[in-house]
């Protein structure tokens, strides 16, 4: 939003000595968290692999060259597309791209009953879908794990109660590891909805309703455009730790499920890894997802700027 | 008033929120064109009646008729009505031609007939270099008039207003009343006011309704109720007014005979019918100050106080009640000092007695 008198900090010189000392906190956690790794990868996608792991100073484009390209078993062929990571690629992308759904699906009701909820209670529901992330990831994928193998519990009880006459099997599925991606991350579809339905002015509905607006239509037309930053960082939140998440299809799936998350993960895993590969590979997952978010900002600041100046 | 088709007709209406009651049996008839305002302080169930009619609030008990028609059952999206909120709820997301637009979208207007219309009413309510702005960029009053434009585009029979203008300044505030009774003198549409400021209520409205504590006390047009109010809620809430004790010596239909502090005694209108102790009322511009052998109350003057156009003097009636007096700021009249004993003229017709 594009409102005016958001001029930066321009004001007088007397805290200004203090910038630097006061931002370098920042300065370094960036440096160090952020640039210095990334830095790192980018280099190391570069290097040549050591067979026990590690790497060997010698540059070489070996690793993307094994990511995009088939030159045979020996490698004396010619070269072909590879399509086996780029396959991994693409499921990832799906299962990740289904797992916002179901989330957003799921978590928009359940932010908007918290947040017409009487303010009183809406911390105790709050802390009601943040007490299981208490638990580690790991247990609570294998717990889920248990409960819906074969002999599980919930096909157990389904069968008990006549609804099954077999077990239906679910671990090592695609549905599995969607379950799980969902179970994981579905609390960062919730929190941001949550937050943005809480500042929405329900006079805004009520304003929609007395101009002839149905209730669809209100919350296509006016709920759901304001409410669209919350759900966009909703999807972002949960849309990229799913497309690298590896608990999930590790635990939960098996060989046909395999995600990129998987993949990179294999790579600096005792002496079978490639270090390189799986920096080359982390770097290409970083590039994509960057590039998908800049196109949206791009597009999101040219509908509000053609809002604006239509 | 049964005659004519009231705009909308208000039979008995109660509203309870659990074991608090809002709205008290409100019985009231609003006629077609007519600007209608519903006065009275914050809590006393102005914009809850206000909701009713607009759909937001379940009625408990009684019956809403818009031009005859029951309107109980129906939601706010299938009420001839549109309302002007009190921070206005401009859509953020929409332009202010797409925020007027609205509810001719729908309606099921098409996109270049609603466009026209909507240039045509932003050019009423001065705002046509504005259209392609979005609400946040334009000013409290602006924001204002997009809402109005809003609601008027479709052309509803009954357009209500739930305190459109207390967040303006002052010289917007005037200003947008001149504007606000031009607009409903120009569209013919019904308008349903509500406002806890007795000044907005007296400028602009053709009657009004006091209301306090879940009831209506009083309607009538504003000089009825200035100068006829019925109870002493009415009489303190419009305007300033003195408020005595007095004793009832003579009741003679809507005339009472009372003793005033000091002996002497005065036949003024009257809203009681019974004897008795009742309070008087009298306003404080509607007396004189006169030599002590006219008068008809004695006072001793506290203070004098200097208001510009007028002067206030604050007195001591015999008997010990304070009195107010104001008196037109003029070189012709004398001045008394604080401490002077001054004779108090009522002007006629200016006290009345009030039924409590």
């Amino acid at each position: 939003m594009a409102g005016p008198g958001t001029s930066g900090g321009g004001g007088g010189g007397g805290w200004r000595p203090l910038l630097v000392p006061l931002l370098m906190p920042t300065w370094l956690t960036i440096g160090i968290f952020l640039v210095l790794p990334v830095a790192l990868m980018a280099v190391y996608s570069f290097l040549t692999k050591e067979f026990r792991g590690g790497v060997i100073w010698d540059f070489t484009l070996a690793a993307y060259d094994q990511f995009f390209i088939d030159r045979g078993l020996f490698g004396d062929e010619p070269p072909t597309i590879e399509w086996t990571y780029i396959a991994i690629f693409w499921r990832s992308i799906w299962q990740a791209g289904l797992a916002t759904l179901f989330c957003l699906l799921v978590g928009f009701p359940t932010a908007w009953f918290i947040a017409t909820r009487p303010a009183s209670q809406r911390g105790v529901w709050l802390f009601l879908i943040t007490i299981p992330y208490w638990v580690n990831l790991l247990i609570r994928t294998v717990s889920l794990k248990y409960l819906i193998r074969d002999n599980g519990p919930l096909n157990e009880g389904l069968m008990a109660l006549g609804v099954l006459d077999a077990p239906v099997t679910l671990v090592n599925t695609n549905l599995a590891v969607q379950l799980g991606l969902f179970y994981s991350y579905l609390p960062f579809m919730v929190l941001p909805i949550y937050a943005a339905v809480e500042r929405y002015n329900f006079a805004l509905s009520e304003a929609a309703a007395d101009l002839y607006a149905s209730r669809w239509v209100t919350l296509r037309e006016i709920v759901i455009p304001v409410v669209k930053p919350g759900i966009v960082a909703g999807c972002i939140l949960v849309f990229v730790p799913s497309l690298g998440a590896f608990l999930a299809p590790d635990l939960l799936g098996g060989a046909k499920t395999f995600m990129i998350g998987s993949l990179i993960e294999e790579q600096f895993k005792g002496s079978l890894g490639n270090w390189p590969f799986g920096a080359a590979a982390s770097m290409i997952l970083m590039t994509l997802v960057l590039c998908a978010l800049m196109v949206y900002a791009r597009s999101a600041s040219q509908a509000a700027g053609q809002g604006a100046a239509r | 008033m049964a005659a004519v088709q009231d705009a909308v007709d208000i039979r008995n209406v109660t509203k309870r929120y659990g074991s608090f009651t809002a709205l008290d049996g409100v019985s009231l008839g609003i006629a077609d064109n007519e600007f209608f305002t519903l006065l009275g302080p914050s809590g006393c169930g102005k914009t809850t009646l206000l909701r009713m009619i607009a759909g937001f609030e379940e009625i408990t008990q009684g019956e809403i008729r818009l031009f005859g028609d029951p309107i109980a059952g129906r939601d706010p999206n299938h009420r001839p009505v549109n309302t002007v909120f009190q921070h206005y709820a401009l859509f953020p997301h929409m332009t202010v031609r797409d925020n007027v637009a609205f509810g001719l979208k729908m309606k099921g207007m098409d996109a270049a007939s609603r466009r026209a219309r909507a240039e045509r009413m932003l050019e009423m309510v001065h705002l046509s270099a504005f259209a392609d702005r979005m609400p946040a960029q334009l000013s409290g009053g602006q924001q204002q008039r997009v809402a109005l434009a809003r609601a008027l585009a479709p052309e509803p029979r009954v357009l209500l207003l739930d305190e459109p203008l207390s967040a303006l300044d002052l010289k917007l505030r005037q200003a947008m009343r001149v504007e606000l009774k031009q607009l409903q003198e120009e569209t013919g549409i019904t308008f349903i006011f509500v406002t806890h400021d007795q000044e907005e209520a007296l400028t602009m409205s053709d009657r009004i309704a006091v209301m306090s504590a879940g009831q209506v006390q009083q309607i009538g047009t504003a000089r009825e109720i200035y100068e006829a109010p019925v109870n002493r809620f009415v009489a303190d809430f419009i305007g300033e007014t003195n408020l005595i004790e007095v004793e009832v010596t003579r009741v003679d239909g809507d005339r009472a005979e009372v003793v005033l502090p000091g002996g002497h005694r005065l036949t003024c209108p009257s809203a009681s019918r019974t004897g008795g102790r009742h309070a008087l009322s009298i306003r404080p511009e509607r007396m004189s100050v006169v030599a002590e052998a006219g008068a008809d109350m004695l006072a001793v003057v506290e203070r004098v106080v200097y208001l510009g156009t007028d002067l206030q003097l604050m007195a001591r009636l015999e008997g010990g009640a304070e009195f107010h007096v104001r008196l037109q700021n003029s070189a012709r009249i004398a001045v008394p000092e604080p401490g002077a004993r001054i004779g108090l003229r009522i002007e006629d017709g200016a006290a009345r007695l009030l039924a409590d």
